[in-house]
């Protein structure tokens, strides 16, 4: 007997459907075209950077160095071109430092065997601390004028869509692309499923780990890039804010197991709008700010109970590395 | 009589013994008798500065500024930065208590965190000058922006800007546990509360934090595309309220008033191409020149520490499109530091 089961991914996407409902029902001006661009538009660096973790976490790994490759690169080319440098010289720059530190991660957790979660930690502070200490002047990293026209990567739109929804949309095919036609991206599921397995099998599985945080870097700097760009300067303080967090609940709430091998780009974009409805939507309702928190945790605890109610673990499914 | 005669001649005297004795003394340079303790009573002493942080415009320039008055006398100087950790920032204080610092120059990031420390610190005979964030503690001297009227002269920025349209307010507030976004939002309802016919649409916590302030910002303006203003609390966070408003082509429309140090990138520039329409500066560079001052004072004076209290409320500079282009109205980080 076949019994009625939901994945967390149906019951995420249920929970934002419900949500979705009451807010068009409820909150006049949020079922508008314009509000909508404007929901996604406010959630698309957090998607992309929900790509880049989710590279990551398919193939059994975590990038907690995620927000300093979104941070330092692209402050790296604000403060280059503010010093007189060229745009093109300066995002080359970038693209270096952003492989070299996606190269490091990998061969840190690949090679030298140390856990993701303390590989990625130390990489960041690191990576965050050499931007304040050597590269940067200020922490907020301005905009000047060698920058002209560079501002058409966030501000704007393109065909009526605002362009930073756009990025994200590039961002997802090229990602879903990768994950599903090429065999890099059956490697890193396969990596992630079981690694050991993956090994045995002929699967190059650690140059695929290092090649998953070089590009989880890259995706990283085009994020920061993409911010940069929509606010006309790069806040590199945010380092210390919790948007990782906000990056990783995309990720398993979209229903990518932290336990690897399993989710895709679907998953992603179910996390982001359900994340990009509640802030919207609240932001409508002018919902104070404790009062916004105490909503968020709410809904994700909902959504995290259910799951464990409708699909119980057990020994089979829990692995080593599952938090 | 008698005594008119002698004065009369005194004064004769006096004056013959002048004019004989002046030449003789320029010859021979006269001794200023106070200028030699005051040096002394700078030389080699410690000033330690704890801000919240390093690496963003306003406490560089406080920085700059102070080693610029001060270490020609050979004072010396210690920074702790605390990286916007309040508990490394508490531990600072503490570690330079025992160190006795003639002066502690602290930037608070709340009103409670430090105040004990500060008082303890004050009676082991360490000046402390708070610094445009002060604490419960009121202790020799306090420097900064009087935030309530930045509050209230941003805020009758929108309101006269909103006359004859259609009243609607936005209000983007910095974090919520911050004693300067508070003492601003009390500003602003100073101001509301005379104008009763403003409707205030949204008043958010972007936690100084530009993309944030963007998307709020962008979902406001959505919803009420017909806002008249928008009272943001810092103008580094502010950059991305500008964005908001600019990509929705509002520009000119939207009265943005904010606030912040004067840096010329982070204000004036900003207001000549239009973002902000008003941005109130505590000017930097005067708040540590006036710190300065009062360290030479409280050190040449030998007063006790927490024996005088003081406060000096900088002035503020509102800048607009009339005085952005001036060269005295901003300051240069860079030129500050030479």
């Amino acid at each position: 007997m076949k019994r009625f089961r939901l994945n967390q991914q149906e019951i995420v996407f249920a929970v934002f459907a419900a949500l979705f409902l009451v807010f068009s029902i409820l909150l006049k001006g949020f079922l508008t075209a314009d509000n909508m661009l404007t929901l996604l538009q406010n959630v698309a660096v957090l998607g992309i950077l929900g790509l880049a973790m989710a590279i990551v976490v398919i193939g059994r790994g975590i990038d907690l160095s995620l927000i300093a490759t979104l941070a330092v690169p692209a402050g790296l080319v604000l403060q280059m071109v503010q010093n007189g440098h060229s745009l093109p010289a300066s995002l080359l720059a970038a693209s270096l430092l952003s492989i070299a530190i996606g190269l490091v991660n990998g061969w840190l957790i690949a090679y030298a065997e140390v856990p993701p979660l303390f590989a990625t930690l130390a990489s960041g502070l690191f990576v965050a601390g050499l931007g304040q200490a050597a590269l940067f002047q200020l922490d907020v990293v301005q905009w000047s004028d060698g920058m002209a026209g560079f501002e058409r990567l966030g501000q704007g739109s393109i065909l009526g869509i605002p362009t930073s929804i756009v990025m994200f949309a590039i961002a997802c095919v090229v990602v879903f692309i990768l994950l599903r036609f090429t065999r890099w991206g059956a490697y890193i599921y396969a990596v992630g499923d079981n690694p050991f397995a993956a090994r045995v099998t002929g699967i190059p599985s650690r140059p695929i780990i290092v090649l998953q945080y070089v590009l989880a870097a890259l995706i990283g700097c085009f994020a920061g890039l993409v911010m940069a760009a929509s606010v006309n300067s790069m806040p590199t303080r945010i380092f210390n804010s919790t948007l990782i967090y906000d990056v990783i609940l995309v990720v398993v709430l979209g229903g990518i197991g932290l336990s690897g091998g399993r989710g895709g780009v679907v998953n992603v974009i179910i996390g982001t709008l359900l994340i990009g409805t509640m802030l919207n939507g609240m932001t409508i309702l002018d919902v104070p700010y404790a009062g916004q928190n105490l909503i968020k945790g709410i809904v994700l605890l909902i959504a995290v109970i259910t799951d464990t109610f409708l699909n119980p673990r057990n020994e089979e499914t829990a692995q080593q590395g599952d938090i | 009589m008698v005594r008119v005669h002698r004065f009369a001649f005194g004064s004769i005297a006096a004056l013959t013994f002048a004019s004989v004795a002046v030449p003789a003394l320029a010859q021979q340079g006269l001794d200023e008798p106070f200028q030699k303790p005051f040096r002394e009573s700078l030389a080699g002493k410690t000033v330690a500065y704890v801000p919240v942080a390093m690496n963003f415009d306003l406490t560089e320039g406080w920085y700059a500024g102070l080693k610029k008055e001060l270490e020609p006398y050979g004072v010396k100087f210690e920074i702790r930065d605390p990286n916007w950790n309040t508990n490394a920032g508490a531990q600072a204080v503490t570690s330079l208590i025992s160190e006795k610092p003639a002066v502690m120059v602290i930037h608070n990031p709340d009103v409670q965190t430090y105040a004990k420390l500060l008082q303890r610190a004050e009676n082991e005979g360490i000046y402390v000058i708070q610094i445009n964030m002060g604490s419960a503690y009121r202790s020799s001297a306090f420097v900064g922006a009087n935030w309530i009227e930045i509050g209230e002269r941003q805020t009758e920025g929108v309101v006269k800007a909103c006359e004859g349209k259609s009243n609607k307010i936005a209000i983007i507030q910095g974090a919520l546990s911050a004693a300067a976004s508070a003492y601003t939002l009390k500003g602003v309802e100073n101001i509301l509360a005379k104008h009763p016919e403003i409707k205030v649409v949204s008043s958010q916590a972007a936690d100084w934090d530009a993309a944030k302030a963007k998307a709020i910002t962008q979902t406001v303006l959505k919803q009420n595309p017909d806002l008249c203003g928008i009272v943001g609390f810092w103008d580094g966070m502010d950059i991305g309220t500008a964005a908001a408003v600019k990509e929705a082509g509002l520009t000119g429309k939207v009265f943005l008033a904010t606030s912040g140090g004067g840096e010329r990138k982070g204000a004036c520039e900003l207001v000549k191409n239009g973002s902000f329409d008003l941005d109130m500066s505590y000017d930097v560079p005067t708040q540590a020149a006036q710190m300065a001052g009062t360290i030479k004072w409280l050190l040449s004076s030998g007063v006790k520490p927490g024996s005088v209290k003081g406060s000096e409320y900088t002035t503020l500079i509102p800048i607009t499109k009339e005085n952005a282009d001036s060269q005295t109205t901003c300051w240069n980080l860079s030129d500050l530091k030479k």
